[in-house]
């Protein structure tokens, strides 16, 4: 009997597809915009994670000036020096300290060129980035003290200038200097809010200070933690030996923050939830907009086809038999648009994935929440209007034209 | 007589509103129908005919009075419990035909079935059979609008016999048909009466219709006028 009731219902809803589709249309928008919704937030949140862990865990930075909101003020922060990262590098709880310095330059290669990030560094600047080397090597110490001009190059660098071919022992040159490159890294790929990791040049940092920027500036360092420092062990240490170095009374505030990348891990993470969490919500409102449309149209539907009730109770037809063939007709109606909205949703997530480089990696709770959501929507929205079906007199139905 | 009446009103009543308003469509009605009978009912709008036929149809329930369909009272029967009695029992034919549109004539004969409960396959060839037996063999799967109003009255009674009724309501069968139609669905019905033993009660107000009949009986404000029964019905 109930797939009786399936088959008719099905006979409904195609007697009228036109009407029919326009009546699904709210639920299909409804389930397809929160399916894309939490499907690309997913993808967001696990390429955010995915990120911070190829930054490496425990990694701390440090920068000159204050710690604190608002616009930059007047007192200007005195910069680091080499000398602060080596002795940071000596704390007990400290494994590497990278100093680092960046110059955005023009980068030429034969006819072609590229304007690339150039970061100087030491060699634990690959360890605390997580960077490996695919090909060629990494700076030896000497060539870090003398400032030589050697550099290693990402993959973004590598094709713009070089195309497939294997780029270690060329000349580049970068601005007046003329540098070999020695060293090409494994490609990392588009970091969060989509910015490209791999469109970097690194050389020693003292070959960036005297040939490129021209003075002994230190803005950032960035230390990787023993295995087993706490964040809070290691951001006080740290904190600690800098005041000393740079003098601070001990009223005074830090003139420089640090900053722990589980910190800006966590915080990525809570505002993609948040925001995921808002779209969403938003999106199953039209959900139940699109139910109120299931219901009116059903409404419409069982005044149209009074006289079809009364014949149907006539030859025999009980109450609830009428109610279960408005009541599948809504539901059946609401999961062909929960479906068409799963399909959906999920094409316009892959699409909106693939240009936001996040993964697309769809949940089939979501999916399966969503459809039986849709029923949900069909069962509640379908019953007054059956229920009105089922409550009609055969006598004044069958009177009815 | 040892059986019981198929149907036995008693003292029926039926009464619509209440105060000033109140209409009294059946006053103290006592009719009894025995099975094979083939019954025309006849009188003025308002005489109570269609009431009585809906009490009958067990589509309207008495205000007063009992209902015995079969020696069992039905006149109180809740909603669903005339359901069934209408699903197993009784076949209706009205005036409008009242096929279901966009639904094919074997669909259409198979609808009282479905609701019975029977296998889809057993479901069609009963339908067949009910089709053939009226005379619209190769018709199955017409839409209601593609035959004529005499066919579709033929549909209309394959579907009121296909459920093995053991009486067939007729309100008005040939309301809406010319005389040349009309002449052939009572041909049909007085060929189902006299060869099947059918029961059949029919409302009309057309003297030449209800003389297919053999019986009449003849309603005027609410009370049987008149109750004949004709030794030959021509």
């Amino acid at each position: 009997m109930l797939w009786e009731t399936f088959r008719l219902a099905l006979r409904a809803i195609r007697r009228n597809a036109l009407r029919s589709f326009l009546t699904v249309l709210g639920v299909v928008i409804g389930v397809a915009a929160v399916i894309a919704m939490v499907t690309v937030g997913q993808g967001s949140s696990a390429q955010v994670s995915s990120d911070i862990e190829s930054l490496g865990t425990n990694v701390l930075m440090l920068r000159p000036g204050r710690q604190r909101m608002g616009p930059p003020s007047g007192d200007a922060a005195r910069p680091f020096r080499e000398a602060d990262a080596v002795a940071l590098a000596e704390l007990p709880e400290v494994a590497v300290a990278a100093p680092v310095a960046n110059s955005s330059q023009t980068v030429v290669f034969g006819n072609q060129n590229h304007l690339a990030a150039i970061t100087g560094s030491t060699s634990d600047y690959l360890t605390v980035g997580s960077w490996e080397i695919l090909r060629g090597r990494s700076f030896t110490p000497t060539e870090e003290r003398s400032g030589a001009a050697v550099c290693i190059i990402g993959e973004t660098v590598r094709q713009m200038l070089f195309g497939n071919t294997d780029p270690t022992g060329s000349l580049i040159r970068i601005r007046t200097v003329s540098c070999e490159v020695i060293g090409l890294l494994a490609a990392k790929g588009a970091a969060a809010f989509g910015q490209d990791q791999d469109d970097v040049v690194i050389m020693p940092l003292r070959t960036l200070q005297r040939r490129l920027s021209g003075n002994t500036d230190v803005p950032l360092i960035m230390l990787a933690l023993e295995d087993g420092v706490s964040s809070t062990a290691g951001i006080r240490a740290v904190e600690t030996l800098m005041r000393e170095r740079r003098r601070l009374a001990p009223d005074e505030d830090n003139d420089f923050s640090i900053t722990d990348t589980k910190q800006i891990a966590s915080m990525l993470t809570g505002v993609n939830s948040v925001l995921t969490g808002l779209l969403s919500s938003v999106a199953a409102v039209s959900l139940l907009v699109g139910g109120i449309g299931i219901m009116n149209i059903m409404l419409v539907s069982v005044t149209e086809r009074t006289r079809e009730i009364g014949i149907r109770m006539a030859i025999g037809a009980q109450g609830r038999q009428v109610l279960m063939q408005f009541l599948v007709e809504a539901v059946v109606l609401s999961v062909i648009g929960g479906l068409i909205g799963i399909i959906l949703g999920l094409v316009l997530a892959a699409v909106a994935s693939h240009f936001m480089a996040i993964p697309f990696s769809p949940d089939p709770l979501v999916v399966l929440l969503a459809f039986v959501f849709s029923a949900v929507v069909g069962v509640v929205f379908g019953y007054v209007p059956a229920r009105r079906a089922a409550r009609l007199d055969p006598i004044e139905a069958l009177r009815r034209e | 007589m040892a059986e019981a009446p198929l149907i036995e009103l008693q003292q029926v009543s039926r009464v619509y509103g209440s105060g000033e308003a109140m209409v009294r469509a059946l006053d103290h009605v006592d009719l009894t129908i025995h099975t094979g009978e083939f019954v025309a009912i006849m009188g003025p709008s308002g005489s109570g005919k269609s009431t009585a036929m809906n009490i009958i149809g067990c589509l309207d329930r008495p205000t007063s009075g009992s209902y015995l369909f079969g020696g069992v009272e039905a006149g109180g029967l809740d909603q669903d419990a005339r359901a069934l009695l209408r699903r197993h029992y009784l076949g209706f034919i009205f005036q409008g035909f009242n096929l279901l549109p966009r639904t094919s004539a074997l669909e259409n004969v198979e609808l009282p079935l479905i609701y019975k409960g029977v296998p889809r396959a057993e479901r069609a060839a009963r339908a067949r059979a009910a089709l053939a037996r009226v005379g619209l063999e190769g018709r199955e799967g017409h839409d209601p609008s593609q035959l004529s109003g005499g066919q579709q009255q033929r549909v209309a009674i394959a579907r009121a016999l296909a459920g093995g009724p053991r009486i067939i309501l007729a309100d008005e069968p040939t309301g809406n048909l010319d005389t040349h139609r009309s002449r052939e669905i009572m041909e049909l019905l007085a060929a189902l009466n006299r060869d099947e033993g059918l029961t059949i009660i029919m409302v009309t107000h057309e003297e030449d219709m209800a003389a297919y009949a053999g019986r009449l009986v003849e309603f005027v404000d609410g009370r049987i006028a008149r109750d004949t029964v004709r030794a030959e019905a021509g």
